[in-house]
């Protein structure tokens, strides 16, 4: 018997444990997935700072991020001056393809007109054999959460770089979100299978999880190409990623459409057996390939898993929290495996999380409490409320799942307490099963370790 | 990447040879623009110094970002409530940016004091606040009045200069909280502890040792930090000063205004540990503190010098590289290494004075580069060319250090070992050791390039 959903507290106005970053950190980490690419944020050091010192604690490879380094005589007569120069510093020190050029809250307010001063800049500096290319992106942190900011930048680096041609029939555009460099090396490897070139954008798959130095990169290898980018224009397709993205933003794919008239295909996040189908349909469609055999092997291992594990599954009670694309397609994956998702949080409001939920899972729309603009003490206050089982989420549901004395199987961005969340898959069959291991696992670790038996079979 | 290449132009001045003639250290700037600069901002230097005071509400007035990434961010201990560790934060919208936030400000006060109860409540301006003209100064004299607890403004906008004059924000609210307290009762043989954050029980470990002694410490400012205790500091006869760059200004302050003389001190490496304790024996010019203070020393170190004789014999001679927030702890580095045997070839600071790299060109042997604000560019040059077996930095030095082949010792406020005092020695030890001395080595491309072409 399931207890009486409690209905969930309203949170206090004030932001406490915030389950949500700023908009520049997205866009810094799209920058980064770009080949020869640097960070740039217009405003205060400490937003570059802060950043690269919150995205080293996850991925634990350098994250340079370059400001324009404002001071109190700047924040009054405006960062005309110090863009220039903090344009032309990086130039000298870091030779980039390209320059991503994102605001702050502070570079906003003040009302800088940034793209007027990057075509200044341009013009100035036109014939330069130096001059990158410059996308900027507006990311006013009272704006949003690091979710808009990334899909922002995404969609500035297509509008700016992005040209019209005739069709390249075998390669597409993909837009996978915030995933990990290891699900990025996955997602490649899929699409080449089926005889398709992806674009991924962006691909921090070795700039954010390389190999170690022979000597030192000040702009790491790794990542897509401007000039791989300027022909996503002429892809067979994009593909999308995000149900909650795809329904509230004009997106990279849209004006790919708009634009380049490259259609878009809008999937979920590709976790569990449902969205990872629909995925593989896609491809298989696009490629008019049938899906290659290892990945139907997977598949049917991932089903044969589910098979062994339902037992230990069967109405285990999840927490789940998070951006609103990742939540969704682990809903979406758990409710396939007997794991009742009772709890669906996200700091993020586009306002269709509980839409999209019930799109990608019909299951939790009676099952599963859905909470969004939420942070952590009103997501921990409503978990202890639901009796959950294990909490599944990044580092920062830690702390709640110490007070519950519950498993928390670690997923997403950031992991700032284990080693290795670069490395962790969630997408595709590989990726599911990935999870599916963990979770089954975690749950058995916490049986086995409170048992005064001592089994030695599980 | 040529080393011409990797010094900014308008750098040069912030970047010195050991030895060599030339002007002094150009430091104190801001950073320029477009430099990768390892420090942060107004903000961040007032957050870390006030965060450790455990029974204070911390709301940051401002966007989202400036709150979350400093959540539970450091190893300061709390021995009671752990307030401190949590992210309190106005979130700020656009329509606050455009309306103003004061009467959000106000409302997320009223929730968190009365949800709370805190002794104070700390409020943080940010670049936004200070941009959209709140008048913080007013909230929190209304939420004083209301809620019977001080409710102190710090003036962080981020913009408003550098690190440092965080630090200088964040003094200023302590000092409001100063003289507010009864001190009766406050022993004569009585200090505070400043500057000391308590990362993974390091002022605990102080504080023992002059208790041991037979001192009184009154506050700990702000490791393992109480209101109560703050506001009853000016009892205190003696000021006990570390990490100078933060809280050197609160001395002062507190010498003009209540006569009470301040000593830096650093309890990092086993001269600087034990000199810190024979300076307070000799203020108090107590003949048995002396004595006890020359047998704790003598104990700790009967057990420390031969624990260290190993690892020394491994180390001697090996090359470090040090770049950590304010250059006073640097000086204790470069000393506590000479004690392994290791050479100091590369070391800065973020925030160093011209008196800080003065004495560290006095410190430091010929042809040691020394540099003030660098950055991952110039960090990776500097360590390539000297060679170095050890990089002594924080967070975001350390990628830097792992992509090259060279071994880390974390000197942070992450850190969950305690480096302080006679035992932190030893830690200190154990872990350079097992980072210089570490196998893996042998498999990074770039060290095993250099071993072959020996």
């Amino acid at each position: 018997m399931n207890p009486v959903t409690p209905a969930i507290e309203p949170r206090l106005e004030a932001t406490r444990n915030a389950c949500k970053l700023c908009t520049p950190l997205g866009a810094c980490l799209v920058f980064r997935g770009i080949r020869g690419a640097m960070p740039f944020l217009h405003g205060s050091q400490g937003c570059a700072t802060y950043i690269r010192r919150y995205v080293i604690s996850h991925f634990r490879e350098p994250m340079d991020i370059a400001s324009s380094n404002f001071s109190e005589g700047t924040a009054v007569f405006g960062g005309g001056e110090n863009l220039t120069r903090g344009l032309d510093n990086v130039i000298r020190q870091y030779h980039p393809e390209l320059i991503g050029i994102a605001t702050t809250c502070l570079s906003e307010t003040i009302g800088e007109d940034v793209p007027g001063m990057l075509r200044a800049y341009a013009t100035a500096r036109a014939g330069s054999p130096d001059l990158p290319a410059l996308v900027h992106v507006s990311t006013a942190s009272y704006r949003g959460t690091h979710m808009h900011g990334f899909h922002d930048a995404v969609r500035a680096t297509v509008a700016a770089l992005a040209c019209q041609g005739a069709t390249l029939p075998r390669q597409i555009n993909l837009l996978p979100g915030l995933v990990s460099p290891a699900d990025l090396r996955h997602l490649r490897e899929i699409v080449a299978a089926f005889g398709l070139q992806a674009v991924v954008l962006p691909d921090y798959a070795d700039t954010l999880d390389g190999p170690a130095w022979d000597d030192y990169q000040a702009l790491p290898d790794g990542g897509t190409s401007c000039s791989e980018i300027a022909t996503m224009g002429q892809s067979l397709a994009t593909v999308q990623f995000g149900r909650a993205l795809a329904l509230t933003a004009e997106s990279a794919a849209d004006r790919l459409q708009a634009t380049c008239a490259v259609p878009a295909c809008k999937l979920g996040l590709p976790i569990g057996l449902r969205e990872t189908d629909a995925l593989f349909d896609c491809l298989a469609r696009l490629s008019r390939q049938a899906p290659p055999e290892p990945f139907v092997k997977e598949r049917g291992r991932l089903v044969d898993a589910y098979v062994d594990g339902h037992k230990y599954l069967a109405g285990k009670r999840a927490v789940l929290y998070g951006e609103e694309d990742l939540v969704v397609g682990l809903a979406a994956f758990l409710t396939e495996t007997g794991i009742v998702p009772v709890l669906a949080a996200s700091g993020g409001k586009s306002g269709v999380l509980r839409q999209t939920l019930t799109e990608a899972a019909p299951e939790t729309a009676s099952k599963t409490q859905v909470v969004d603009d939420a942070d952590f003490v009103q997501i921990e206050a409503a978990a202890k409320a639901l009796q959950p089982d294990l909490v599944i989420g990044h580092s920062k549901g830690a702390k709640l799942a110490r007070a519950l004395d519950i498993p928390l199987v670690r997923a997403g961005f950031p992991i700032h307490d284990r080693f290795g969340g670069q490395r962790l898959h969630h997408l595709g069959y590989r990726g599911t099963q990935e999870l599916y291991d963990r979770i089954v696992n975690a749950l058995l670790e916490k049986t086995q370790t409170e048992s005064d038996i001592g089994y030695s079979y599980m | 990447m040529t080393r011409d290449d990797a010094i900014l132009d308008e750098r040069r001045a912030q970047v010195l040879r050991n030895g060599a003639d030339g002007p002094a250290m150009a430091c104190g700037k801001t950073s320029a623009a477009g430099s990768v600069s390892q420090r942060a901002c107004v903000f961040c230097g007032s957050r870390v110094v006030l965060y450790p005071i455990a029974d204070a509400v911390h709301l940051v007035h401002g966007p989202v970002g400036c709150a979350v990434y400093t959540w539970d961010i450091r190893g300061a201990l709390s021995s009671g409530p752990q307030l401190h560790r949590n992210s309190f934060c106005t979130d700020l919208q656009e329509t606050d940016v455009i309306h103003g936030g004061e009467k959000k400000l106000t409302r997320c006060l009223r929730e968190l004091v009365t949800t709370y109860r805190p002794n104070a409540a700390f409020v943080y301006s940010t670049c936004i606040a200070g941009i959209i003209g709140d008048d913080i100064g007013a909230v929190c004299r209304k939420a004083t009045a209301e809620y019977g607890i001080p409710v102190i403004p710090v003036m962080s906008e981020g913009f408003k200069g550098t690190k440092k004059d965080g630090y200088r924000a964040a003094c200023e609210a302590l000092a409001s909280l100063i003289g507010t307290g009864d001190t009766t009762g406050i022993s004569p043989h009585s200090i505070n502890i400043l500057g000391e954050f308590n990362i993974a029980g390091e002022t605990w470990i102080i504080r023992d040792y002059l208790t041991a002694m037979g001192i009184n410490v009154v506050a700990t400012m702000t490791g393992d930090g109480r209101v109560p205790d703050i506001r009853r500091a000016h009892g205190a006869k003696l000021n006990l000063v570390q990490c100078s760059g933060s809280m050197v200004h609160l001395a002062k302050e507190m010498e003009s205004r209540y006569g009470i003389p301040f000593k830096r001190v650093s309890y990092f490496g086993i001269e600087d540990m034990s000199q810190a304790l024979y300076d307070v024996a000799e203020f108090f010019g107590d003949a048995p503190m002396l004595r006890r203070a020359q047998e704790l020393v003598h104990r700790e170190l009967t057990a420390l010098l031969p624990a260290l004789r190993d690892y020394r014999r491994d180390l001697t001679g090996r090359r470090a590289a040090i770049y950590v927030g304010g250059a006073f702890k640097a000086f204790s580095l470069v000393r506590a290494l000479r004690h392994l045997g290791m050479q100091t070839v590369v070391v800065g600071s973020q925030t160093g004075n011209a008196d800080d790299y003065r004495q560290l060109k006095e410190l430091c042997d010929p042809g040691t580069i020394i540099v003030d604000d660098s950055n991952p560019v110039e960090l990776a040059a500097f360590v390539r060319e000297k060679g170095v077996d050890l990089f002594i930095g924080g967070v975001k030095e350390r990628p830097i250090a792992y992509k090259l082949g060279i071994g880390f010792c974390d000197h942070n406020h992450e850190r969950k070992r305690a480096l302080a005092g006679f035992v932190g020695m030893l830690n200190f030890a154990r872990e350079v050791h097992a980072t210089v001395t570490s196998p893996v080595w042998n498999y990074v491309p770039r060290r095993r390039r250099l071993q072959e072409a020996v």
